[in-house]
């Protein structure tokens, strides 16, 4: 098989694709990682919820910033890279039909996350690090906060370097024939992502570490700070889209038998997110005084929709290939296709969910939020948070959620237990998200700020009465619990899953689909058939793709609308 | 769109660069990760960091009434 060693490698008994051990090994190391952080990061939002929810307003301010900032390092770091390493891992050997490129470079990539991942969460929980994620100067936290980060990132870059190596012998000894396979593609481009993303983490993070040991006396420019900041925290964030719509393709296969319609459309998509969906950072600096406009304008709204008519093309092409998958096994109708989809797949739930509540949630929101003139009423309130819980926890949480149902099967060779409840939990998760970011939106858009414990201000003078804003806080708090408690089931069932589950090694995994839909979508993943052929062409997408142009004017003009409320025109 | 059959995401395509003759500009770039690599840091650098980085640095300090 390929190059790989005989003693090193095995057959998937479900899929028939090679599986290298040694990359095997770094995929389950990175994944039970990732999981961990999951766990801390999902204990850290309850308690966040159960604050911003004033009525129960659980912790007090100090508690609350020491817990804001684990909880966004876990869950927007931690658990997403991790995740993203062992897609790397997956996606170099397995689907290249490669070996893992170097062992030295995993151990070194595995190794420097976890130690920079251990010290983190010990300056954070120790109380020596309550800077939140962004840690913007002159905060200061504690020397082991900025080097566990510094390390991590590094330990991502080996990664990133292992993956190249990987597509390099690859192609040296032929492992596979004419261009590499889409979700492979995919994964080069989050892996381009990161390389931006890494050196951006080494620009800013190192002389902050050493200003906080002592060697420079004082700290970066904030100004400064926050340019190169971004450049890390929000690119880290398109890495996630990237295997985020990588993950979507591999499930669509994996549960539906989905081909692209064309993939040369599909990889000039991700070709604009290479090129362009980095200058997204400057949605941050909109208002800050440093930048001007013409950077800010160009950044976030003229070159920047380059990279959402991409999103926009995976929006179309992803569910579309499920539909002309559907039609080629004879369902017909407008929708069919998706009332006979296999829901009760927690792979197929969760992919789906994860894009719908991605395109219409967070696509929507997201273009609107960054439009220059627009975001002056909504920077720095709780819209912005509403905004990315359903990009990054509703669309690529989820998505990695629904990979791990079949990464556990087919990796670990484990069997889900409790499936009944696996079935349930992506919708739990995802329905839980879906209110809280309601919530945060509406509560946002009448003023209510991000980041703050206690936006009454409690024993103040001077009262603040946000009382109007109780009933949304109420919805983030309850949505936000809900989904926690969803993403905890996740945590407790896969962890159940790999130490203790039923193995199934030797024959092919437990499918989560009846033995009729299995049986279809096998089939079909076994046969040559052409998603372009009379008769399949996806009907209900292009529906569902005006409902979602006249859902994204809708919402778009009516922050127009606002924004000249705010300031009327006579 | 294409007429070809299409591979699933996961799966290579059938053609190898013999079989389908001239290689369109697009799809070569496509194909070279290297270039890609070098292109996907070089734009985003240039437009938000570069360009960022020297606003800030023409910015005056703001002198105290």
């Amino acid at each position: 098989m390929g190059n790989m060693q005989k003693d090193k490698m095995r057959v998937c008994s479900t899929t028939g694709l090679p599986v290298c051990l040694n990359a095997e090994l770094f995929i389950k190391l990175n994944a039970v990682f990732g999981v961990v952080a999951l766990l801390v990061g999902s204990v850290a939002a309850i308690l966040l919820a159960l604050t911003r929810w004033e009525t129960v307003a659980l912790l007090n301010p100090l508690g609350y910033y020491q817990v804001i900032t684990l909880h966004g390092l876990n869950m927007l770091i931690f658990w997403i890279l991790f995740m993203e390493m062992a897609i790397l891992y997956f996606c170099s050997t397995t689907l290249l039909n490669s070996r893992n490129f170097s062992n030295a470079l995993s151990w070194g990539q595995f190794g420097l996350m976890a130690i920079g991942m251990v010290a983190v969460e010990y300056s954070v929980l120790a109380g020596r690090a309550s800077v939140t994620m962004t840690s913007y100067v002159p905060l200061e936290a504690k020397q082991e906060f900025y080097l566990g980060l510094i390390l991590f990132a590094v330990g991502a870059l080996l990664g990133v370097v292992n993956f190249f190596g990987g597509l390099y012998i690859a192609k040296r000894d032929k492992t596979y024939k004419g261009a590499i396979p889409l979700v492979v593609f995919g994964a080069l481009a989050a892996a381009i992502i990161a390389v931006f993303t890494i050196v951006h983490g080494a620009l800013v993070l190192i002389p902050t570490w050493l200003w906080s040991i002592g060697v420079l006396e004082n700290p970066p420019d904030a100004a400064w700070y926050r340019l190169i900041w971004w450049g890390l925290g929000h690119c880290s964030q398109q890495i996630n889209v990237c295997a985020m719509v990588a993950v979507w393709y591999f499930l669509a296969t994996l549960t539906t038998g989905a081909k692209p319609l064309n993939q040369t459309v599909c990889r000039f998509a991700f070709l604009m997110y290479i090129l362009f969906i980095n200058l997204a950072s400057a949605h941050h600096l909109l208002v800050d005084p440093g930048v001007g406009s013409a950077w800010k304008m160009w950044n976030t709204s003229y070159a920047l929709y380059l990279a959402v008519l991409a999103s926009m093309i995976h929006g179309f092409t992803v569910p579309a290939s499920v539909e002309a998958a559907q039609r080629k096994k004879g369902i017909g109708g407008l929708f069919g296709w998706l009332t006979k989809a296999p829901w009760k797949d927690p792979g197929f739930a969760a992919f789906f969910l994860s894009l719908i509540i991605f395109g219409f949630g967070g696509g929507i929101t997201g273009v609107t939020l960054g439009t220059h003139q627009i975001n002056i009423i909504a920077h720095n309130t709780l819209r912005i948070p509403g905004h990315f819980h359903v990009t990054v926890a509703g669309g690529t949480s989820l998505a990695f959620m629904g990979l791990a149902y079949y990464v556990v099967p087919l990796i670990f060779r484990k069997e889900y237990p409790l499936r009944p409840l696996a079935r349930l939990q992506p919708y739990i998760f995802g329905f839980g998200i879906v209110l809280m970011a309601i919530g945060m939106t509406l509560a946002g858009s009448l003023g209510v700020p991000r980041r703050h414990p206690d936006i009454d201000f409690t024993g103040a003078r001077i009262a603040v009465d946000m009382g109007e804003a109780a009933p949304f806080l109420a919805m983030l708090g309850i949505g936000g619990t809900i989904a926690a408690l969803g993403a905890l089931i996740f945590v407790v069932l896969t962890v159940w899953a790999v130490f203790l589950g039923k193995t199934n090694k030797g024959r092919a995994m437990t499918s989560w689909q009846t033995p009729e839909q299995d049986r279809v979508t096998k089939s079909l993943m076994s046969s040559g058939w052409n998603p372009n052929e009379k008769g399949l062409k996806p009907k209900g997408t292009v529906v569902l793709t005006f409902i979602f142009l006249a859902s994204f004017a809708v919402y778009y003009f009516s922050n127009w609308k606002a924004l000249v409320d705010v300031w009327p025109v006579k | 769109m294409s007429e070809e059959p299409e591979t699933p995401a996961t799966e290579m395509p059938e053609e190898s660069a013999e079989d389908i003759g001239p290689i369109h500009p697009l799809q070569k770039l496509l194909d070279n990760p290297w270039l890609l690599l070098a292109l996907g840091f070089v734009v985003p650098f240039l437009s938000y960091t570069v360009w960022g980085w020297v606003e800030l640095l023409l910015t005056k300090k703001a002198e105290l009434p």
